[in-house]
């Protein structure tokens, strides 16, 4: 490409070991119009750049008009969900070296509407998450004076701590094949979230949360592809959940 | 106005070569329950044609007795087969049977549902398959 350029080393002594990678940046203004742009970048990377580092290395020296958002760069907070080579993955948690291609491309994750470039909109399923009643549902709380801690077995911790790992990046409602065309569906995110504390010995909300999910474009609409878990950078593993609910609504388990 | 979701779309549901052997079995689930529809639908359009008389039924069965009805029929036959062992899985795993237990979570996280009983149900599914494709197929021509 015409507009390809490279980005100044930053890197000291060591430039022996760094390598070159031609990294694809999706750039798009919906508010505008919506053709989607490939720019590419010609960006030094060592073994252990991750792609987050790579955009912003971009965005510091060649291009600062990309739009990418962040926060953590750990894995933690959640925000920089993106395609990268065509599958979802979280950027501060994928290195260069690991795809191990020459051209990387990274583009807005799909089933989500775009904010600009690499950003979506992650609006509609913090308000599904929300609908699942994400707390504990019982009467007392720990923290009435007279009531004791509800304590629990590690093997109690076992049944949902999979699930409390979720870091809602949206990662898993990208892959699923069900997201990508049906706009009702609950999502392999927020049905994770139902499991969760359907499954946690201290909550009482079971049937609540059974009946929000059993609907038309709720739970029945997963056919258990399981992309969902193969993309979850935390080891969430919902497909797992959501047949564990499933098991619930066809009685095989209790 | 509602805003462009950005949905992957018939493309992105079909697309079976991005997330492992898993997506690969709901994709080919898909197509052989739909392909099963669609025989069922004309099997009962070809028997129904006993309705009007044995020349019709005879004509009828003619029909499959061309090469290219053997090959329509063979994959019919490999279609049954998947659908059917792979939905004997599906029936266990969608009532939360043989997708392993959660667990406290460990680095590198490998998804206990994604499991080699399952990978290996589909790779055993799509092998009889193929069998029953070769059985059928021996039985076709070489009559
Ligand atoms: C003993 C034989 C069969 C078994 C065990 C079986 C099992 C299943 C199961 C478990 C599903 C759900 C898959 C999912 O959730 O993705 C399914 C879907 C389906 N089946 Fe069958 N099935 C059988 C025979 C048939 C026949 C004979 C037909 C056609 C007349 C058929 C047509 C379909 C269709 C159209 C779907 C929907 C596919 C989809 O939405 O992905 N099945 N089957
Ligand atoms: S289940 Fe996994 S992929 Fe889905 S939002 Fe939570 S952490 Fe991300
Ligand atoms: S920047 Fe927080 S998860 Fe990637």
């Amino acid at each position: 490409m015409a507009d390809t350029q490279i980005a100044e080393d930053q890197s000291s002594a060591e430039t022996s070991t760094s390598k070159i990678v031609t990294l694809r940046i999706a750039k798009s203004n919906p508010e505008k119009d919506s053709v989607t742009k490939f720019e590419s970048f010609q960006v030094s990377y060592e073994r252990w750049t991750t792609v987050l580092d790579a955009i912003l290395d971009v965005k510091k020296h060649l291009d600062h008009s990309v739009a990418v958002r962040y926060s953590c760069r750990q894995a933690t907070c959640g925000s920089c969900g993106m395609k990268i080579n065509g599958r979802p993955r979280l950027a501060c948690f994928t290195k260069i070296s690991e795809l191990d291609s020459d051209v990387v491309t990274v583009e807005p994750m799909s089933n989500y509407p775009i904010v600009r470039d690499l950003v979506v909109d992650l609006e509609k399923m913090f308000d599904t998450h929300k609908e699942m009643k994400p707390f504990m549902v019982r009467e007392d709380t720990e923290i009435t004076p007279n009531s004791r801690e509800l304590l629990q077995t590690p093997e109690q911790v076992e049944e949902y701590i999979q699930f409390a790992n979720c870091i809602k990046c949206g990662l898993c409602n990208s892959a699923c094949p069900t997201m990508a065309t049906d706009s009702s569906f609950l999502g392999p995110q927020a049905l994770a979230q139902a499991y969760r504390y359907v499954a946690d010995s201290r909550d009482k909300g079971k049937n609540e949360r059974l009946k929000i999910i059993d609907d038309s474009h709720g739970i029945w609409r997963c056919h258990f592809a399981g992309s969902c878990s193969q993309v979850c950078p935390k080891g969430v593993d919902p497909a797992m959940g959501i047949q564990m609910l499933r098991g619930y609504l066809l009685g095989f388990r209790k | 106005m509602k805003r462009n979701e950005n949905k992957e779309g018939i493309k992105g549901m079909a697309n079976p070569g991005r997330y492992g052997i898993e997506r690969v079995s709901y994709w080919l689930m898909r197509i052989t329950g739909l392909g099963l529809l669609a025989y069922f639908i004309g099997h009962i359009y070809e028997t129904s044609s006993i309705l009007s008389g044995k020349a019709a039924w005879d004509s009828m069965l003619e029909l499959t007795q061309t090469t290219q009805g053997h090959i329509f029929l063979t994959l019919v036959i490999g279609m049954c087969v998947f659908h059917t062992a792979n939905g004997i899985r599906l029936m266990f795993a969608h009532g939360g049977i043989g997708i392993g237990k959660p667990t406290r979570p460990d680095y590198p996280y490998l998804p206990h549902s994604m499991n080699m009983k399952n990978k290996l149900c589909i790779y055993a599914s799509i092998g009889i398959a193929a069998l029953a494709m070769m059985y059928g197929l021996s039985v076709l021509f070489g009559e």
